[in-house]
């Protein structure tokens, strides 16, 4: 019989009408500014830079491991120096293009100094173009605290890490 | 309460009254017919904005979303969020267009779906113009629409276009037909096209829906009504899937927008109508009767829209079939049962024409039962 059919579809979308107004399950939308869903600990985006005191004094080297190892080259680091012109351990500029990171973690992985890991952060949208998403040294910089805060569990194994380094240097 | 019944009546009694004060008798005649046209020219196209935000609510439910909610409370300015998006639009004109017939069309199409505004019964006594042959006049006007669906199709120069405004020309021939075969029966009862005629025969809760030849010819009316204005499931010509957009594929910015306008305005007159014809029009109990104009032509338009969220497309030899072999019928056969009903007296004719409306219901089922190919079996050379 034509139409019975017709009829059962209709009910199908009457009680998802009705249901979106009671029912949790059905209307699974978050409304994402006001409503958040919690970040997972292992969700990964844009590499930032750990500091242990403070942002003058990184963990990073600038070694150029993690600038090498990039596979869109999207790192670019500048040795500082002093003076005289003798180099230093730390970085003079530290830039990575947003615009061009592809979010690998090969520098996480890559890092001897356990100086640069990915970040939770990924509301990054910008007006400009290219110089906005170029993120330099100051910006990328966040402390360790930070890092203990969105992702514990790998902090405190690689704080036990240099824990254990430490007391032999 | 009796105020509330009025309130619209009595505001522009008062606007006349007050211009009569320092206006010649001449100029209070265009002043009255000014005041009906302005608020008919208000009310279509603002009607028509908030049926876009309530379709869109309403399907986003049925699928389990929210809908717009950003712009305003509950997305109440979403519409005119909407109305800026298309007027600041670039108007795209395609080159071998004919271009004056390209902007004719979408401007005279609202003519029509306006000008059936002025027929229907809001209220007690709010019609802005009570014809005699006010229910014709609404299925006359309502039809030409599609003359300017083709000419906005012929006029684009595109074959997509040409085949939905085609589309849409076959889709009026076979579903006008039957729309027309639909009302007969309450002209019988009624005896007279005048809409306020035919709501005035249905004082009393006394609503043609009630009667058997009745539901069959609120069914027919709707659905035919449906196809009339291009909606789920009949909107063949703007089929996305097969044909682009249809008709409106070249149309860009505002010239979109009022084919959009005229469609909403043209289902909204056509819930309305059907209300009007078959649900009792303005009568019902409590509350005033233009509330209860709106209500009911709301819930026909809830209806179409449950269609749009519920029902594919039609493929065009469905369509084709479904008006001339079921429907088309159908209405001839329930003139025959309102015959009955206005023939015989109370007990007698709810029976007989009951009866007629159950038989053809049931022969045109039998008729159109589609043909299962029997389930073949297979005998093998060893059985």
């Amino acid at each position: 019989m034509f139409g019975l059919g017709v009829l059962k579809g209709m009910m199908v979308t009457l009680r998802n009408f009705l249901g979106s107004y009671f029912s949790k399950e059905r209307l699974t939308t978050v409304q994402f500014p006001e409503e958040r869903i919690p970040e997972k600990e292992r969700f990964r985006n844009f590499p930032f830079l750990v500091y242990d005191k403070t942002p003058e004094d990184p963990r990073c080297v600038s070694c150029d491991i993690c600038a090498k190892e990039c596979p869109p080259k999207c790192i670019t680091i500048v040795r500082d120096s002093d003076s005289a012109g003798k180099p230093l351990k730390r970085p003079k500029s530290f830039d990575i293009d947003f615009s061009i990171c592809m979010n690998c973690g090969i520098c996480e992985e890559v890092c001897p100094f356990d100086a640069i890991f990915m970040d939770h952060e990924f509301e990054l949208a910008q007006y400009g173009r290219f110089e906005d998403l170029n993120y330099h040294k100051e910006k990328l910089l966040k402390s360790n605290d930070y890092f203990k805060k969105i992702r514990p569990t790998d902090a405190a194994r690689i704080d036990q890490k240099r824990a254990a380094k430490a007391p032999k240097a | 309460m009796e105020t509330l019944d009025q309130v619209f009546v009595l505001m522009k009694r008062a606007m006349l009254h007050a211009a009569e004060t320092f206006l010649p008798d001449e100029a209070i005649v265009f002043l009255s017919i000014l005041i009906s046209v302005t608020a008919i020219c208000i009310f279509g196209p603002l009607t028509m904005m908030y049926l876009t935000l309530l379709e869109r609510k309403f399907v986003g439910r049925i699928q389990n979303r929210y809908g717009p909610n950003r712009v305003g409370k509950w997305g109440l300015l979403q519409p005119i969020a909407d109305g800026i998006k298309m007027l600041t639009k670039e108007d795209v004109v395609p080159t071998p267009a004919d271009k004056f017939a390209h902007l004719l069309a979408p401007i005279v199409i609202v003519i029509p779906a306006l000008l059936v505004f002025a027929v229907i019964p809001f209220g007690r006594g709010m019609t802005a113009v009570n014809l005699s042959i006010g229910l014709l006049f609404f299925l006359a006007l309502s039809s030409t629409t599609t003359i300017w669906i083709f000419v906005a199709a012929w006029a684009s120069r595109n074959k997509f276009s040409l085949l939905g405004g085609m589309r849409s020309v076959a889709q009026m021939i076979s579903y006008e037909i039957p729309m027309v075969l639909s009302v007969v029966p309450v002209l019988l009862a009624v005896g007279s096209f005048s809409t306020e005629a035919i709501v005035e025969a249905q004082a009393h809760g006394k609503w043609f829906i009630l009667t058997p030849w009745g539901i069959v010819g609120f069914l027919l009316f709707f659905l035919t009504g449906v196809a009339e204005v291009n909606r789920t499931p009949f909107d063949l010509p703007e089929g996305e899937s097969e044909i682009v957009a249809g008709f409106h594929t070249e149309y860009s910015g505002m010239k979109f927008a009022l084919f959009y306008m005229a469609e909403f305005m043209n289902s909204f007159t056509i819930s309305a109508i059907v209300a009007t014809v078959y649900l009792g029009g303005w009568h019902g109990p409590f509350l005033p009767s233009w509330l209860w104009l709106l209500a009911k032509s709301y819930l026909l338009i809830l209806v179409m829209m449950w269609f749009r969220g519920t029902l594919p497309r039609f493929r065009v030899d469905q369509l084709m079939g479904f008006a001339w072999k079921f429907l088309l019928p159908l209405a001839l056969l329930n003139i025959l049962a309102a015959g009955l009903w206005v023939e015989f007296p109370f007990p007698k004719n709810y029976l007989f024409s009951g009866l007629a409306v159950a038989g053809s219901v049931f022969i045109l089922y039998a008729a159109n039962a589609p043909e299962m190919p029997r389930k073949r079996t297979y005998r093998y050379a060893d059985e």
